[in-house]
């Protein structure tokens, strides 16, 4: 208990730093909010000062910045400079991107630790040649490389799945982009879990349940493997703050409204607000969800359990 | 030695040279394009070629501005190869400066560059990349190379910190302590040698994802700029027309999959070589 509090003060200044550095990097973007929403026309001084006082542009950036995270708090994203509320323009959009994230996560999750498994147990063997061949290529070939063949071969050619949009709902429109966005982390998800495992079964307590008589599957399945997942799951868990992140591309592709594609817009836009509700929600996630591995190694590792006690 | 065991384990290796090979070759072209390409960048196109496929005389046909493709392609390699060379050369030395200070010294010095780790850890790569390079609209490659190290220093400054913290308590520190050796010289002289190895494999990977990176940011329109040539500029225009002429898809990918593929093949050899517990 006390080194998960530990670990969670660790984690609320690096929040604050890294929204702070976010909203000071967008907030720098060249250009008068206020005077673009005017257009050509010219704005008078008075109406120029009151509208930068209401959304506090007068202000030093650090109390902007102050003003906004309370805002955030409250569940107040603040508004386009339009007036429409960003967690309204997001709404519809979150769950898009997060259903595509999920299907690649569960995707990496399953395959990635299969393939990884099926490597490692027969090292050197034609599966495991092939595993690794297959992943070291997946790595290297771009993601939007990867989505358009796949897009074009599997989605228009054969038909086997829907090419674009998000008409079959989920799992259907989901299943080819999520496979995309998934197949890097896959890879590295197979890689990992087959590296761990084969330094883990000639590992002495490995020896040793053999020695005891136990059958091979109880060997592998709840002593070798249960200690080599300990890396892949931290890898799993950062790994889905980056696939939240990291949907712009593929989204993109396959013509999904998620946020990766509305924040893409919005930078281009210059549309600041969205811009940091979306990063600041996406830095949270990420926080979390490391956070979350660090408490999981607890119960997965008791070596580490006994030692932080 | 660890080097010369290493590098007989290299030598035998077919994956070694194969990429080796492919990576010299990608270098020339960086350095000296004039030597496979037969025009210079953007030269003699002709717009009523514009798109059409390979053919006698141009190998990998035209692109949409209806130049020679194969000059374009040869010519994009210079962007990638100096990006993501100079982006982990920087990298790297940021990582071993924060790495040893932070995993010598410990206390507050090392929290402090924990915890600045950790923010920009944090940042998601593609927005992060996007934010800073729309502020900024008029960046060369340079301006490119900055942001990329920008947001990738942080898994080598955590990989050598850890590393520098399993070396600094073994006996040969120690030993050169007692001798009155300075603290520069334990860091450099003793520490550095012993715990660099696998930064160094991680930096070679690196070189890969950084390409593949600045590739991607190309691609979505926020990298380089035309009148710039690289093979994600060249992707990037490709997306709208590649169901008719996947020529413009495929000859820049192939490039960019090689390139990157040879970074990585060499790393994961590399690290194959320095570490005797995995063969």
């Amino acid at each position: 208990m006390r080194y998960a509090a530990q670990r969670l003060a660790q984690a609320v200044p690096v929040f604050f730093a890294t929204t702070f550095l976010i909203y000071a990097m967008v907030f720098a973007l060249p250009g008068d909010p206020i005077l673009a929403l005017a257009g050509d026309k010219p704005v008078p001084e008075q109406v120029l000062a009151v509208m930068r006082a209401r959304y506090h542009l007068d202000e030093p950036l650090l109390v902007q910045y102050g003003h906004y995270m309370l805002g955030v708090f409250r569940g107040d994203l603040g508004e386009t400079f339009t007036g429409q509320p960003v967690s309204e323009l997001l709404q519809d959009r979150w769950a898009v991107t997060a259903q595509l994230a999920l299907t690649a996560w569960i995707f990496e999750l399953v395959v990635g630790i299969g393939l990884g498994v099926l490597a490692g147990l027969r090292r050197g063997g034609a599966a495991d040649t092939a595993v690794l061949a297959g992943t070291t290529f997946v790595i290297a070939v771009p993601v939007f490389v990867v989505g358009y063949t796949a897009q074009i071969v599997l989605g228009l050619n054969l038909g086997l799945f829907p090419t674009a949009g998000t008409d079959e709902g989920w799992p259907g429109s989901y299943l080819l982009p999520g496979m995309v966005l998934g197949s890097f982390g896959l890879a590295y998800v197979a890689r990992l879990t087959r590296t761990s495992l084969v330094e883990n079964l000639r590992a002495d307590y490995v020896r040793t349940a053999t020695a005891k008589g136990l059958s091979r599957r109880r060997v592998v399945g709840l002593h070798a493997l249960r200690n080599s997942l300990i890396p892949v799951v931290t890898y799993l868990g950062v790994d889905f703050g980056n696939l939240m992140a990291g949907a712009v591309v593929t989204e993109g592709i396959f013509n999904l409204p998620g946020i990766g594609q509305q924040v893409f817009q919005s930078i281009q836009l210059q549309e600041g607000p969205v811009v940091v509700g979306v990063v600041t929600l996406l830095v949270m996630i990420f926080i979390l969800a490391n956070l979350a591995v660090d408490l999981l190694y607890g119960v997965l590792d008791p070596r580490i359990r006994r030692a932080r006690a | 030695m660890l080097a010369r065991d290493a590098w007989g384990e290299l030598r035998g290796r077919v994956v070694f040279w194969f990429s080796a090979a492919v990576l010299l070759v990608a270098l020339a072209m960086a350095a000296f394009p004039g030597l496979f390409a037969r025009l210079g960048p953007n030269e003699a196109c002709n717009l009523r070629m514009s798109k059409h496929g390979p053919a006698d005389g141009a190998l990998f046909g035209y692109d949409l501005q209806g130049c020679d493709y194969w000059s374009q392609v040869v010519h994009g390699t210079r962007a990638s190869i100096v990006v993501g060379v100079a982006v982990t050369v920087f990298a790297l030395l940021i990582s071993i400066l924060l790495g040893l200070v932070g995993g010598y010294y410990g206390g507050l010095v090392d929290a402090l560059i924990s915890r600045l780790t950790d923010v920009f850890f944090g940042i998601p790569f593609v927005l992060g990349a996007t934010v800073v390079l729309v502020a900024f609209p008029d960046h060369g490659i340079w301006a490119m190379t900055l942001v990329l190290v920008l947001l990738g220093w942080t898994t080598m400054t955590r990989l050598m910190r850890g590393q520098v913290i399993a070396v600094k308590d073994m006996d040969f520190v120690a030993a050169a302590r007692m001798l009155g050796a300075s603290d520069r010289r334990l860091m450099f002289r003793h520490i550095l040698p012993n715990a660099i190895a696998p930064v160094i494999v991680v930096a070679m990977l690196n070189v890969g994802n950084v390409i593949a990176g600045e590739a991607t940011l190309d691609y979505l329109g926020v990298g380089l700029q035309y009148p710039e040539v690289s093979w994600g500029l060249q992707l990037n225009i490709a997306q709208t027309f590649f169901a008719d002429h996947p020529h413009l898809l495929v000859f820049p990918a192939l490039f960019l999959t090689a390139t990157v593929l040879s970074f990585l093949l060499l790393g994961d050899v590399v690290r194959d070589a320095l570490d005797p517990r995995l063969r």
